[in-house]
């Protein structure tokens, strides 16, 4: 007797089931156990990929992580996300409130995560959790959020940008010293510029370290691309004819090659290690270029040229304060344990380890009393640090800031490659991504 | 005038073809072969070239040959994590679309019932989503689910397979209905005579009378899974990230590895291709059955 | 023969059989046995609900979601609380259609690039397809192989040919450049391709190569369904290979074709992976397909509630033209 079964029904959703079951996973990364004492639990942090690559990353960061659970009992999920990433990750996270409890953030994204209110803000009594805000150079706090509310994240490692220049080529043209002015860079970049050889690599395919050296080059003219309230001014004069000398290195002084219009994959690292750039501007470059097989005696560190003078405040500013900020999701279950984390991960003792590992400068100044940061490369950034770098615009649209200026700026380089780029041009472009500016 | 499956019996026309015919395909598909050609071959011979031959001055025969980059690829990256990530993610939803497209092609084949046509019209429409549209309310979805039930999601293979086999449900369905329809009814008729009901004449004669379609079926949605990018960077995490992403992990801090890349891509590409074109013949079947009105 | 006790008001209704030989011969006759009928009522809603219960968690639920986002503004602010978000109500709709402000101006000019690179890309691959399938049509040998070989792009994963491709596209040391300029001498210095103006030829070629060898598979299941006899005939009457292609194949390809197009025109028109593995973040404005514009709108500045709104009137064009395509196509049919 045909009887369309019933049995058939529940084998068909037992079917589903049992396949749904089976084929999924019993990982689950994100959430943290909720417990309100700190020992025994776990909690979850995002790490950034600082090192060489990703599996770099583990293999510096699990030993701490152990010791780190031996001292506390308390155990760390670690996760290493890679830049292309990261940001997608924790805007789910934000958006989702499902996330980790501590978690690693360019220094420049502060403000805008800031704004979403995901993250944990430092009052000073959390600070005093971890050791008191004083711990921390000052420079460093000032890129962790908006002037007048708490922090939104503490400072982790700390970079700025400097002049990397090859020794042999210099030698070989001529040239006594680094450059101290742009006038300078210009004239010495011809000087080196012949055949395949070009006198400086720039990352020009690259939205961060376009709008990073845009915005030295703006300040340097005097322009912020913010007023005091906050407004967005791209067009005012000063950053039109910053980020116009910026874009003609290629175009008219023609020291950059074209080619490096596509580059955001760090090649121009890669063009300064082979001999084919004579000068790069970039961030700690030390431990990739030694990865490169470039040794310490054969390029020498400088800091960024300014427009004239020597390098200080205000228009002589030449870096950016880079690095890395520590963050914790208000949403956490595990306030406590996050915390100790967070001061386990800013004792001087493990900012010396870390920052070694890295070659970066740990932004606590207990910490960076140490040997190990006083090769020439790391005096000269902590220098630049103290005396002349300044902090990225903290306001809530920083990252929608960077994203459309940094485009802007990548496409300005695409038309520098067949010559010079006009004011008018680069004033259009700016205002353009002005308008584009929104909440 | 044809049989179901199998190809024309390929006669030449009783008069040969003119030579400008003859030429006119051997230059087309000359050009076409080199078009087709030329990146695979990139791939394979970037693949045998040490990082500094291929990443300076582009040479067309790599010497000196090297196998390094197809051993090192599995310790630069996680490689192999992510292979079983992949392979478990897009073989359940794979096996899963097939089981519920087969269910409801099933139901649209041989049932007349109201709603039919809004279901085709429905399912047949959401080809046209532009994914990043639901992108972000898909996985506030997942984490309410997520809250709601301790089921998780997000991060996990089975958030993963639960898109992925959505994803190629409209494309199987119809498929299917067109294998589906073009099984004759008598088949099923038989079936009853004989003491079965609807759901076991399924699997006793309609299925079995349409296995072309449904490995064509089980292929697309392993293929369409395997190369999904987008989805797969939001929702999987460190110990679930699938190849597609994993791949970007290639081009680190120092350095782009594109030998490395490209071994990887090649290994990586192995199992579609070879499905592909296993079942591509197939997929033509299911398309005449289906298409053309 | 389908099942009487089904809910149907009418038998098997003949335009819905699909032309295939054997198919639903014996309709009426067959009676049903057995009880069950409440059951049998209730079969085909159980089978679709597998289905059907994916599709809404999946597709058509977010969907909604999305929908009421772009009514929302959506930023950054209110991202915790996305729900708590204020009602922008057409807000967003409004500036993005301002054609006269600059994010619509962009979307506007996102807009045509992809119209373009849509028309030109389908079109080429359509051709290519189509001459591929009628010209491999006869045996000859090798042609196993070859059919292999155009079929090999179409199945590789896109992140692996793409990237392929943006590194035969590089500037300095890339494939392209090297035959054109090192080897062929065609133009006097290197170009770019993928920044400036060749971003666009270089996205076509990609979205060609990638998606040729489907409409090539498609076509020769077509033409696998015209009768040879019917070239016999017109052989026999003088007509050469050409006209022979364009009295009887391509009429006999027409509904082959008609569904082709359309899917070639959804499947490039929507192609997100393509243009985000050749260009990465933040594509070159000759080449800024929409659905990259979006996701540069969206997910890279924050702005949901823009960046769905923009979705949403993506989808509505779709829906309309498509619609327009299968009224079109279909009144031809019956005319």
């Amino acid at each position: 007797m045909p009887r369309p079964s019933p049995i058939a029904m529940f084998a068909i959703a037992a079917a589903l089931a049992a396949t749904v079951a089976g084929c999924s996973s019993s990982t689950s990364a994100s959430t943290s156990t909720s417990t309100s004492t700190a020992a025994g639990s776990t909690i979850t942090y995002w790490a950034s990929d600082q090192g060489s690559s990703i599996a770099d990353d583990h293999t510096v960061l699990n030993p701490e992580l152990a010791k780190f659970t031996k001292q506390t009992g308390i155990k760390v999920k670690l996760e290493v996300i890679g830049w292309p990433d990261l940001l997608n990750r924790i805007t789910a996270a934000t958006a989702s409130g499902q996330g980790p409890d501590v978690v690693n953030i360019g220094n420049t994204w502060s403000a805008s995560l800031q704004a979403t209110g995901a993250l944990l803000p430092w009052s000073s009594q959390n600070f005093s959790a971890i050791g008191g805000e004083s711990k921390f150079v000052s420079s460093a706090v000032g890129s962790t959020g908006a002037a007048g509310k708490p922090p939104a994240a503490v400072p982790l490692y700390s970079v700025a940008y400097a002049l990397y220049y090859n020794k042999a080529l210099f030698q070989q043209a001529g040239i006594a010293g680094p450059p101290v002015t742009w006038a300078d860079l210009i004239a010495d970049g011809k000087k080196l510029t012949h055949g395949s050889v070009y006198g400086l690599a720039l990352e020009a395919g690259s939205i961060p370290e376009n709008i990073h050296n845009a915005f030295i080059f703006a300040q340097q003219h005097g322009c912020s691309f913010f007023s005091p309230s906050g407004a967005p001014t791209y067009t005012l004069p000063g950053c039109v004819q910053g980020v116009q000398q910026f874009v003609n290195l290629m175009g008219t002084d023609k020291i950059v090659s074209p080619g490096d219009a596509e580059y955001d994959q760090n090649q121009s690292v890669s063009d300064f290690a082979s001999g084919k750039a004579a000068m790069l501007m970039w961030q700690a470059a030390g431990a990739n270029l030694k990865a490169h097989g470039m040794s310490t005696s054969q390029y020498g560190v400088a800091p960024v040229p300014v427009q004239s003078g020597v390098p200080g405040q205000g228009t002589s500013v030449d870096s950016m304060v880079a690095g890395i900020n520590m963050a914790i999701f208000k949403d956490t279950h595990n306030l406590a344990a996050a915390e100790k984390f967070v001061q386990f991960m800013t004792s001087p003792a493990e900012q010396t380890i870390l920052s070694k590992e890295y070659g970066s400068i740990p932004p606590v100044s207990a910490a960076q009393q140490n040997a190990a940061f006083a090769t020439p490369e790391l005096t000269v950034l902590k220098n630049v640090l103290a005396t002349s770098a300044v902090a990225m615009p903290q306001v809530a649209g920083e990252s929608q800031f960077e994203q459309l200026v940094g485009t802007a700026v990548k496409n300005l380089f695409a038309d520098a490659v067949s010559g010079p780029v006009s004011a008018q041009t680069v004033e259009q472009q700016l205002s353009s991504a002005q308008q584009q500016m929104t909440g | 005038m044809h049989s179901l499956g199998g190809k024309v019996a390929a006669r030449r026309a009783p008069m040969a073809p003119p030579r400008s015919f003859i030429w006119t395909r051997r230059i087309v598909l000359t050009v076409l072969t080199i078009f087709a050609l030329l990146p695979l071959y990139v791939m394979v011979s970037s693949s045998l070239k040490p990082l500094q031959d291929v990443t300076g001055t582009f040479r067309w025969i790599p010497s000196p040959i090297t196998f390094s980059s197809y051993i090192q690829m599995w310790q630069t990256v996680p490689l192999a994590q992510y292979f079983v990530n992949s392979l478990i993610v897009c073989t359940c939803a794979a096996a899963l679309s097939v089981l519920v497209a087969t269910f409801a092609a099933y139901a649209v084949s041989r049932y007349r019932f109201r709603g039919r046509r809004v279901f085709t019209l429905v399912v047949l429409s959401t080809q046209m989503f532009p994914g990043i549209l639901f992108l972000l309310p898909l996985f506030l979805i997942f984490v309410s689910i997520g809250n709601a039930t301790g089921i998780t999601l997000l991060g996990s293979r089975t958030g993963l397979i639960i898109t992925y086999l959505t994803f190629s449900l409209p494309f199987s369905i119809w498929l299917l209905v067109g294998y589906f329809d073009s099984i004759p009814r008598g088949l099923d008729e038989a079936a009853w005579v004989d003491g079965c009901g609807p759901l076991r004449a399924l699997f006793r004669v309609v299925i079995p009378a349409a296995i072309p379609g449904i490995i064509t079926v089980a292929i697309y949605a392993f293929m369409t899974a395997w190369g999904e990018v987008l989805f797969a960077s939001v929702m999987t995490n460190d110990t679930t990230r699938t190849l597609a992403v994993g791949l970007r992990d290639y081009s680190t801090q120092n350095d782009v590895y594109w030998n490395q890349i490209m071994a990887a891509s090649i290994v990586v590409s192995i199992p579609v291709v070879v499905g592909f074109l296993l079942m591509q013949r197939f997929l033509v079947t299911g398309l005449t059955a289906g298409s053309v009105k | 023969m389908a099942p009487a006790s089904t809910p149907t008001p009418a038998p098997v209704h003949p335009a819905r059989t699909r032309a295939r030989a054997g198919g639903g011969g014996h309709r009426a006759t067959a009676r049903r046995r057995g009880p069950g009928r409440l059951r049998r009522i209730g079969l085909p809603y159980l089978l679709l609900l597998p289905a059907l219960l994916f599709e809404l968690l999946v597709h058509l639920v977010p969907m909604v979601v999305g929908v009421l986002i772009s009514f929302k503004a959506l930023t950054q602010l209110y991202l915790t609380q996305w729900v708590h978000a204020p009602w922008a109500g057409l807000g967003n709709y409004r500036i993005v259609v301002d054609f006269n402000g600059a994010i619509g101006q962009a979307l506007l000019h996102s807009f045509v690039v992809t119209c373009a690179f849509t028309a030109i890309a389908v079109s080429l691959s359509w051709l290519f397809g189509c001459a591929a399938a009628i010209l491999a049509q006869d045996s000859f040998r090798g042609r196993g192989l070859l059919r292999a070989i155009f079929l090999t792009p179409y199945a590789l994963p896109a992140y692996t040919s793409v990237i392929t491709w943006a590194f035969m596209f590089q500037y300095n040391n890339g494939l392209i450049n090297y035959v054109l300029h090192n080897e062929l001498g065609i133009t006097s210095s290197p170009t770019f391709w993928l920044l400036g103006d060749n971003s666009f030829i270089a996205l076509v070629t990609v979205s060609v190569w990638r998606n040729w060898p489907f409409a090539f598979l498609v076509v020769m299941a077509g033409l696998q369904s015209i009768p040879r006899e019917l070239y016999e005939a017109a052989a026999i009457d003088g007509a050469g290979v050409r006209q022979q292609i364009r009295l009887i194949t391509m009429p006999s390809l027409r509904p082959v074709n008609q569904v082709l197009v359309l899917v070639l025109f959804l499947w490039t028109f929507n192609d997100f992976t393509t243009p985000y593995v050749l260009f990465g973040n933040g594509a070159p404005p000759p080449a800024d397909v929409i659905s990259m514009h979006i996701y540069d709108a969206s997910f890279l500045t924050w702005n949901f509630g823009e960046g769905s709104a923009m979705s949403v009137l993506l989808l509505l064009f779709l829906l309309v033209v498509s619609g327009g395509y299968l009224l079109f196509t279909s009144r031809r049919r019956n005319a």
